[in-house]
């Protein structure tokens, strides 16, 4: 796994001593607020409607086991016993005091964690595919160029004042589990004519109050000039993206309204002059930072396991947990588990001190110690052999982790909402809590099969609502929580924005919709047909026709 | 126009506090000093955005509220959830200081 290496270490230190410095100038009154905002966002804290929040960079998603253990001791010292994962693959402490956030910084400095570039006009944490390395799917592990990208990014002094924030993604398999077309840049490893690797660069995607499905820019990068290339692009989004309009100022507005034809003439005309720079990525380089990323030290396994296969027919709760949250492992004999934190009826994306601590334990054991974060809010443990999988599975059943609805109606996305966030409009963990607890017949679940459900507390769509097989975004109807529903989103290769059903419906009202919207679908689905094929073969029509139908 | 009542957020911790009819800041809203017009809350307000109350609390605001009956509840959902934490169990309601609460009213 990638360790840090000096540069990163001292930089690290050092803003924790700045912070610190900081910190006790606010609470002497040497600093105002308005001072300290920008330098208390600058290091992840942000204040929310009942304390701070401190976001911490889980980089591309990967996490030690020594690390997990951190993270779980921060919670119960800090904080109030849990942590909470999100879209972005970080995590986040919703109480942390201010006098001992950089009490905070300093232990995640131990383990080569920070929370710089969580916050800001800047690039920030960039994410990957969960199952990255792992993946039976996928052409290159695609955190060799998160890392690059990390190291180019990291306080690059051309770009810490974007017009705005900047989020970048890559995928290393065809199968899109990294969302790469809803980021202001996304890259998708491929092959050329040549059969050589390199990236399908894709710009202007995002979600916000604009939602946009990123444009192609170049079908083939050859991997030498990534960071050139991403360089030309921030450049001319530097130069040209809206600083007087925040609402205007990502770079999918930017791309809009130059038209793709040009915004690539601008980057290409850019690029000609720093291609061939000190920006070149070097083969020798590359096979450094691969070293870091070098495959654990895998058995020369069976991929048949006579155990694994006799244990699912003999205990079928265990065959179901397989069937949502096991996923092929390239390796053979491997599996990638992932560890669902969507138990029935509790916040999405919530871990206690306690399970965090138990999952660093099994990754101990199970995993080569690695555990990965997934923009679905979900926990993976990456490279499992096939015979420890019953064992793993009991042991996280004995810690409630082993709830089998990966990719299921109950694995929602939902934001922190009004239950915490100072944006909101209205609530989102309740309403995940109160449709899981619906739908908590897993039997039903698994007969619906694979359905996305979304849910954000205001138009920033920290949530993803938009990509949602079904999306719920909450708008205020004079001060009363509403809920507008949207169909018909994707997040993967299909990626697609989802189509507002009709008005809005009340608090009360919206699990009762989102149960109609469920059951239409059973009843129009021709067989084996997932809720997304369905939609797009009958469009808003029917959905409304029942939603409507009684007003 | 309703009357009104000012709030902020602690700066140690961030926590809700409002504008105490004792003097300071208090955690509870029933102690709050309520404000009937405009013209009482506009030097309450001001007061609070010197350097000197910016030792104590961060982003102070005049919020409605309803104190018929001799009770000051919130108008806003919003401020219900200030008022009261989170309307969920967190953490998987596991090891956990809160005690969830349900939204009044
Ligand atoms: C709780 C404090 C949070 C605040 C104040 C906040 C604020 C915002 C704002 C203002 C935007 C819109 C930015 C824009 O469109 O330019 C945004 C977008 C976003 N946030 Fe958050 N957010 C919060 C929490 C979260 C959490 C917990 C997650 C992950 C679960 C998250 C993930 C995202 C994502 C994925 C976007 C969409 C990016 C895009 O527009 O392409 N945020 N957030
Ligand atoms: S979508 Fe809105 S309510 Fe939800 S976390 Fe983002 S800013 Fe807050």
């Amino acid at each position: 796994m990638y360790r840090y290496d000096e540069f990163d270490h001292t930089l690290v230190t050092e803003r924790v001593h700045q912070f610190r410095d900081q910190v006790e100038r606010r609470l002497s009154g040497e600093l105002t607020e308005d001072q300290f905002k920008p330098l208390r966002l600058m290091n992840g804290l942000y204040l929310q409607l009942h304390a701070y929040m401190l976001r911490v960079a889980v980089p591309y998603g990967t996490l030690s086991s020594t690390q997990m253990r951190k993270l779980a001791y921060i919670a119960r010292r800090y904080d109030k016993g849990y942590g909470h994962f999100t879209t972005r693959q970080n995590i986040q402490f919703n109480w942390p005091k201010l006098e001992e956030t950089p009490d905070i910084l300093a232990e995640l400095a131990e383990v080569e964690m920070h929370a710089i570039q969580t916050s800001g006009n800047c690039i920030r944490n960039t994410t990957s595919d969960q199952f990255a390395g792992a993946a039976a799917d996928e052409i290159e592990d695609p955190r060799v160029y998160c890392e690059i990208i990390r190291q180019w990014s990291t306080l690059h002094p051309e770009f810490t004042f974007l017009p705005r924030k900047f989020k970048i993604a890559v995928t290393g398999a065809d199968h899109d589990r990294a969302a790469v077309r809803v980021h202001d840049i996304g890259l998708q490893m491929c092959r050329n004519e040549a059969g050589e690797v390199g990236f399908e660069v894709i710009v202007g995607g995002g979600l916000g109050r604009t939602p946009v499905i990123g444009q192609t820019i170049r079908e083939f990068l050859p991997k030498q000039h990534l960071l050139s290339y991403l360089e030309a692009i921030l450049r001319v989004y530097n130069q040209l993206g809206r600083r007087d309009n925040l609402y205007k100022a990502r770079i999918k507005i930017l791309v809009r309204s130059e038209g793709i034809e040009n915004f690539k003439r601008l980057v290409e005309e850019e690029w000609s002059h720093i291609k061939d720079s000190a920006l070149q990525l070097p083969e020798d380089e590359i096979a450094r930072i691969e070293t870091y990323f070098a495959p654990p030290r895998y058995e020369c396994l069976d991929d048949t396991v006579r155990e694994f296969e006799v244990k699912r027919f003999e205990d079928r709760d265990f065959a179901s947990w397989v069937r949502t949250n096991v996923t092929a492992h390239k390796e053979p004999g491997y599996a990638v588990a992932t560890i669902s934190l969507k138990p029935t009826g509790k916040p999405p994306g919530d871990a206690s001190a306690w399970q965090m601590d138990a999952i660093a334990d099994l990754a101990e054991s199970y995993s080569f110690s690695e555990i990965r974060v997934t923009h679905e809010q979900n926990l993976v443990l990456p490279n499992v052999k096939k015979a420890d999988l019953y064992a793993l599975w009991q042991s996280l059943r004995d810690v409630e982790l082993a709830t089998p609805n990966a990719g299921l109606l109950s694995d929602m996305i939902a934001c922190p909402g009004l239950d915490y966030c100072n944006l909101a409009n209205a609530r989102s963990i309740p309403v995940a809590q109160r449709i899981s607890e619906r739908f908590s017949d897993l039997e039903r679940q698994h007969d619906i099969g694979s359905l996305k459900i979304k849910i954000s507390g205001c138009i920033n769509a920290c949530g993803h609502h938009h990509v949602g097989h079904i999306g719920l975004l909450g708008v205020d109807k004079k001060g009363e929580e509403f809920y507008q529903i949207t169909l018909g989103g994707s997040a993967d290769e299909n990626t697609a924005i989802g189509k507002i059903v009709g008005p809005a419906f009340s608090y009360d009202d919206v699990v009762d919709a989102v149960e109609k919207i469920v059951d239409t679908y059973l009843n129009i689905r021709s067989e084996d047909e997932e809720f997304s094929d369905t939609f797009r073969r009958v469009g808003l029509t029917p959905f409304k026709e029942t939603l409507y139908a009684a007003h | 126009m309703s009357v009104q009542i000012l709030t902020a957020n602690r700066l140690g911790d961030g926590a809700v506090v409002y504008r105490a009819k004792a003097g300071g800041w208090t955690e509870r809203l029933g102690e709050s000093l309520v404000l009937a017009t405009p013209e009482d809350a506009a030097p309450v307000l001001a007061a609070a955005e010197t350097p000197q109350a910016s030792l104590e609390i961060v982003g102070p605001y005049l919020m409605p509220v309803d104190n018929s009956g001799g009770q000051i509840r919130p108008v806003e959902t919003r401020e219900f959830i200030r008022a009261q934490g989170p309307s969920v169990q967190f953490g998987n309601g596991h090891e956990v200081e809160n005690t969830p609460l349900s939204l009044a009213g």
